[in-house]
């Protein structure tokens, strides 16, 4: 396709830079500000370079959080794409059961995340909850306050359950997408179930699961709300990743260099990940 | 009113999709673009529509400089080869929607509509929704949409190529006629010679971005002023052999020879290709002049009404097209006969020789 | 390779079908030879696609039995038909190299590798896919990918029928013709049973020795292309085999002769008794339609010359005829008259040829 040059078209664009501008880019600069300065309150500043960054690099604290949400991610992405695709491939693609499977799919997903947290937590509780009831009723010793294991256990578990149904969907619409003639020409070249999978639906769904994993691997990098209802980041520090170690700092020690230093780095892991990923992804249709 | 493309050219990074053009469109009869996927047609739509801009050269509308002009403000109709109607609106919305935006009153809106829908026969189909009619029924209110909004310019895309042939007839058959004596400049797009001269009118003849002639259709069918124009021009496509011209002789793959006649026979000994369309080498002899060519049959081919052969002569492969279903046998050697006094001959230039 | 009949065959998509309009396709029996090529032609919803699946085994018919050889397949899967289909739309394996995809079926169905490759190099050869069967199928353009689908059914030398369901549907115009002769060439040469559904008759007459045209759901007429072409059926098929199509003028019977307006034309054939009641109605090529000094009065309305012959319309009897003439020919201007050959015109009694 040939673009029309129209320059009156940045017009139109317009608006969205500027909100963009106030969203992102403003805030993004101040955090950049913070994190090259030391402040002890009303407003004095102390240039301090690249400081905080080499402290923070260095210290065990960060360290671990980063591990532990590296390890986290890691879980939940082998979990959550293999899941959602085998569940997507277990809907109905046509007749009335289509629209009842798409809306409990898409039931995690529209509740709160603050209450996903909430939810688990009761859930969770080894005496009334109905899932840490289960679990000790089978005699396992299961309590997530005490036992980093259980709080991994749960976390991830949660996490399975709410976010699952977004693979699920994205498969789906992958799948639907492939015509009738693909299936009936496999069934005449007399294809397995699995080479039906591997050499149609995986090749046809690819697109979509690209960006499924992109979108899975922000939010689970970017992951807060539920964790810290459900755990606040503990038993002691088990279930605290990046995000709530970096609450921790800013409003918690009010430490708002180290903060943001901290933020920045985030932010440079996450865009550096994904955009790594989408590369490798996407390099072999270009070819 | 003409629309004129001056030393118009298109280049889309290192590729130029169209080389320098120059031509003129009038109201007379439909303009038709011919030539093969990706000649340019649909690039030399665009930017007669607005919808991209030439990197060189001006497009003059009656006149006027338009080249910067958007589409919105030319008062164009482009019909596509898809068929693109409003899914949301059933026929009758879907024919008036250019007078709505134009704010037509309710009265000329139901008059119109009313006269451009007889005229498509889309009558009893202005309740239904684009969904619920045929292929044929969605391109005729996409014409529809064309006609009612009584554009200065009507760009048709191959407005045909996804009907099924019987319906291509009818429609082929009807365009003319829908746009005679309203002063519209209709410029026609498409990849069939035979729809070229159907829809008659003139004909400009594109080879990869090259505008290679425009005129009178017929003209640039039977005089076609090169032999890349003969061979945009001729579907099956038209045979071309190198020939020798030697005194009063014609002289092809050394054993088939005949007289040079008519303006070849002026023209200096040396080579010469000579084009052949294919229903002039038939089965049957049909004048005592004709030349007998042997060729192997490879391939037959056959239509309704007609039947096609492909055959090998000389390591060539010609084409032979003749009414009626002939008895062929693949594999088979048979004689075709050529009618010499429609043979065209092309100098090393590729020009034709002309009186 | 199998020979196929259809017994009793007739379908409707409804689960109560009672009136004529519910059936999809009305009653049919066809015996289709071994290593035959058969079409089935007819406009979008005539029901030929739906014909093509109850073949294929996609779709199980309301009633009637399916053979192939004898053996009764009205039951089984399209997998244990043993058949082949190329779709309108290439059907590839993206990410399989040409190669792959020609492979795939025996892979699938455990033929050795050393078989496999011997039948994956032959079927390349004859599609002329051989230099590029390292490259990916997805690079392909259309008409390659088109190739590889039907050679997928090719290496198979078992399968009992190969259909085609318009498979030139996404081939460019030039490139049409190449591909049309290729299928041709390759029933030559394989000599399986095919069947090529389409709705241009150019691609059902060259393909096929034998043509079903098919118009809502009925089949109106079988027969060679010599035989449509010459001696229509039914006007529908006239109108569709041919462009233009057969002209189709009422007319009246009196006293056994078949008169337009106050004018004899004169058939070869005698005409039955009994058509009084029904639609009657003239069928005439134009091919076989001339200008003659007596006849049928007609007016001369326009001539469309399309190269290779002249297309006059004139107005004849109330309707529109078409006259075919060549170069030479002389085309008179205003009033004139129409004579038809009397061993090209058929008589119709309700669309149905009945005399001629």
């Amino acid at each position: 396709m040939n673009k029309t040059q129209n320059q009156r078209a940045w017009l139109f664009v317009a608006p969205v830079l500027a909100l963009v501008a106030f969203n992102a880019l403003i805030p993004l600069m101040t955090v950049v500000n913070y994190s090259v300065q030391e402040t002890f309150g009303n407003n004095i500043f102390f240039w301090q370079g690249v400081g905080w960054f080499e402290d923070l690099l260095r210290s065990d604290r960060f360290q671990a959080a980063l591990a532990r949400q590296l390890v986290f991610t890691a879980i939940i992405l082998t979990i959550e794409i293999p899941l959602g695709v085998a569940i997507a491939l277990t809907m109905p693609r046509k007749g009335p059961w289509v629209s009842v499977c798409l809306v409990l799919m898409a039931l995690p997903l529209l509740i709160p995340w603050n209450v996903v947290g909430a939810m688990w937590n009761i859930f969770a509780l080894p005496e009334v909850g109905l899932l840490g009831k289960a679990i000790n009723s089978l005699g396992i010793d299961y309590n997530m306050t005490r036992q980093p294991m259980a709080a991994w256990f749960t976390v991830i578990l949660m996490d399975v359950w709410h976010w699952t149904s977004l693979v699920v969907l994205l498969a789906y619409a992958g799948l639907i997408a492939i015509p009738d003639a693909y299936y009936q020409a496999a069934k005449i070249d007399g294809a397995k179930p699995w080479a039906v999978f591997r050499h149609i639906q995986l090749p046809k769904m690819k697109q979509v699961l690209t960006i499924a994993i992109l979108l899975r691997f922000i939010d689970s990098f970017m992951i807060y709300t539920e964790v810290f209802v459900l755990t606040g980041g503990g038993p002691g520090n088990s279930t605290t990743f990046l995000s709530i170690d970096l609450v921790k700092v800013a409003l918690g020690q009010f430490d708002l260099g180290p903060a943001a230093a901290m933020s920045l780095i985030y932010f440079i892991m996450t865009l550096l990940a994904s955009w790594v990923f989408y590369t490798v992804m996407t390099r072999n249709d270009a070819r | 009113m003409t629309l004129e493309l001056r030393n118009v050219t298109k280049l889309a990074g290192a590729d130029t999709h169209i080389h320098e053009t120059n031509l003129v469109l009038a109201t007379t009869g439909f303009n038709v673009l011919l030539g093969a996927t990706n000649a340019g047609k649909t690039t030399l739509i665009k930017m007669m529509a607005g919808l991209e801009r030439p990197s060189s050269g001006e497009i003059w509308f009656n006149g006027k400089n338009v080249t910067g002009v958007s589409a919105q403000k030319r008062n164009v109709s482009l019909v596509h080869q898809f068929f693109v109607n409003y899914a949301n609106m059933n026929v009758f919305e879907n024919i008036a929607s250019p007078l709505r935006v134009a704010r037509r009153s309710k009265q000329e809106i139901e008059r119109r509509v009313g006269e451009t829908a007889a005229l498509l026969r889309l009558t009893p189909m202005l309740g239904r929704h684009p969904s619920e009619l045929s292929g044929g029924q969605q391109q005729r209110t996409a014409l529809a949409r064309a006609i009612i909004k009584d554009s200065v310019l009507v760009l048709l895309d191959e407005p045909l190529a996804n009907l099924d042939y019987k319906l291509r007839e009818e429609l082929r058959d009807e365009l003319p006629r829908l746009f005679e004596d309203r002063g519209t400049i209709v410029v026609y797009a498409t990849s069939e010679p035979s729809e070229a001269l159907l829809l008659g009118g003139h004909t400009a003849t594109l080879f990869e971005g090259r505008i290679t002639q425009f005129g009178e259709t017929a003209v640039a069918y039977r005089a076609p002023q090169d032999l890349v124009t003969a061979q945009v021009f001729s579907d099956p496509p038209i045979n071309a052999a190198k020939v020798s011209k030697r005194g009063g002789e014609v002289i092809m793959n050394g054993d088939v020879r005949w007289p040079a006649e008519g303006v070849i026979a002026e023209a200096p000994d040396g080579e010469y290709t000579v084009g052949v369309r294919p229903h002039y080498v038939t089965p049957q002899r049909q004048s005592a002049a004709a030349v007998t060519l042997d060729g192997e049959i490879l391939v037959t081919e056959l239509s309704g009404s007609e039947s096609v052969a492909h055959f090998s002569l000389a390591g060539k492969i010609w084409v032979a097209q003749s009414h009626g279903v002939q008895p062929y046998q693949v594999g088979e050697i048979h004689k075709f006969f050529v009618d010499v006094s429609r043979c065209l001959y092309f100098g090393a230039d590729g020009a034709l020789v002309a009186a | 390779m199998a020979k196929i009949t259809l017994e009793k065959l007739r379908h409707s998509y409804l689960s109560n079908p009672s009136e004529a309009m519910d059936w999809a396709l009305k009653e049919l029996n066809i015996d289709w030879s071994d290593g035959g090529a058969y079409a089935l032609l007819g406009p979008s919803g005539c029901g030929k696609t739906t014909l093509l699946n109850i073949i294929s085994g996609l779709l199980t018919p309301s009633e009637g039995r399916i053979r192939f050889d004898g053996r009764d397949v009205t039951g089984l899967a399209p997998v244990e038909r043993n058949i082949a289909q190329v779709f309108q739309f290439p059907v590839i394996y993206d990410t399989m190299t040409v190669y792959d995809n020609l492979a795939f079926p025996l892979r699938n169905r455990g033929v050795e590798p050393a078989r496999v490759d011997q039948r994956v190099r032959e079927i390349a050869r004859l599609l002329e896919l051989d230099d590029m069967l390292s490259k990916r199928a997805a690079g392909l353009t259309a008409d390659g990918k088109q190739k590889i689908s039907m050679g997928r059914g090719l290496v198979r030398d078992d399968v009992n029928v190969i259909m085609f369901d318009e498979p030139l549907t996404v081939i460019d115009p030039h490139l049409k013709w190449k591909l049309r002769s290729k299928i041709k060439e390759l029933h030559q040469r394989v000599r399986a049973t095919m069947i090529y559904v389409t709705h241009d008759q150019t691609e059902a007459l060259t393909f096929a020795d034998q043509v079903v045209v098919m118009r809502e759901g009925e089949v109106v007429q079988i027969g060679t292309p010599v035989e449509l072409f010459e001696r229509p059926a039914h006007t529908f098929v006239g109108h569709f085999i041919g462009s233009p199509g057969m002209n189709v003028l009422p007319c009246e019977l009196r006293d056994g002769a078949t008169f337009v307006g106050d004018c004899h034309v004169p058939l070869a054939g005698p005409v039955g008794n009994g058509l009084a009641a029904a639609k009657l109605e003239l069928g005439v090529r134009p091919e076989f339609v001339h200008f003659a000094e007596k006849g049928i009065p007609a007016q001369v309305v326009r001539t469309v010359d399309t190269g290779r012959y002249r297309v006059v319309e004139t107005r004849a009897g109330g309707v529109r005829v078409y006259v075919f003439c060549t170069d030479d020919d002389v085309i008179p201007e205003g009033s004139t008259h129409l004579a038809f050959d009397p061993a090209r015109t058929g008589l119709y009694a309700d669309s149905w040829l009945v005399a001629g």
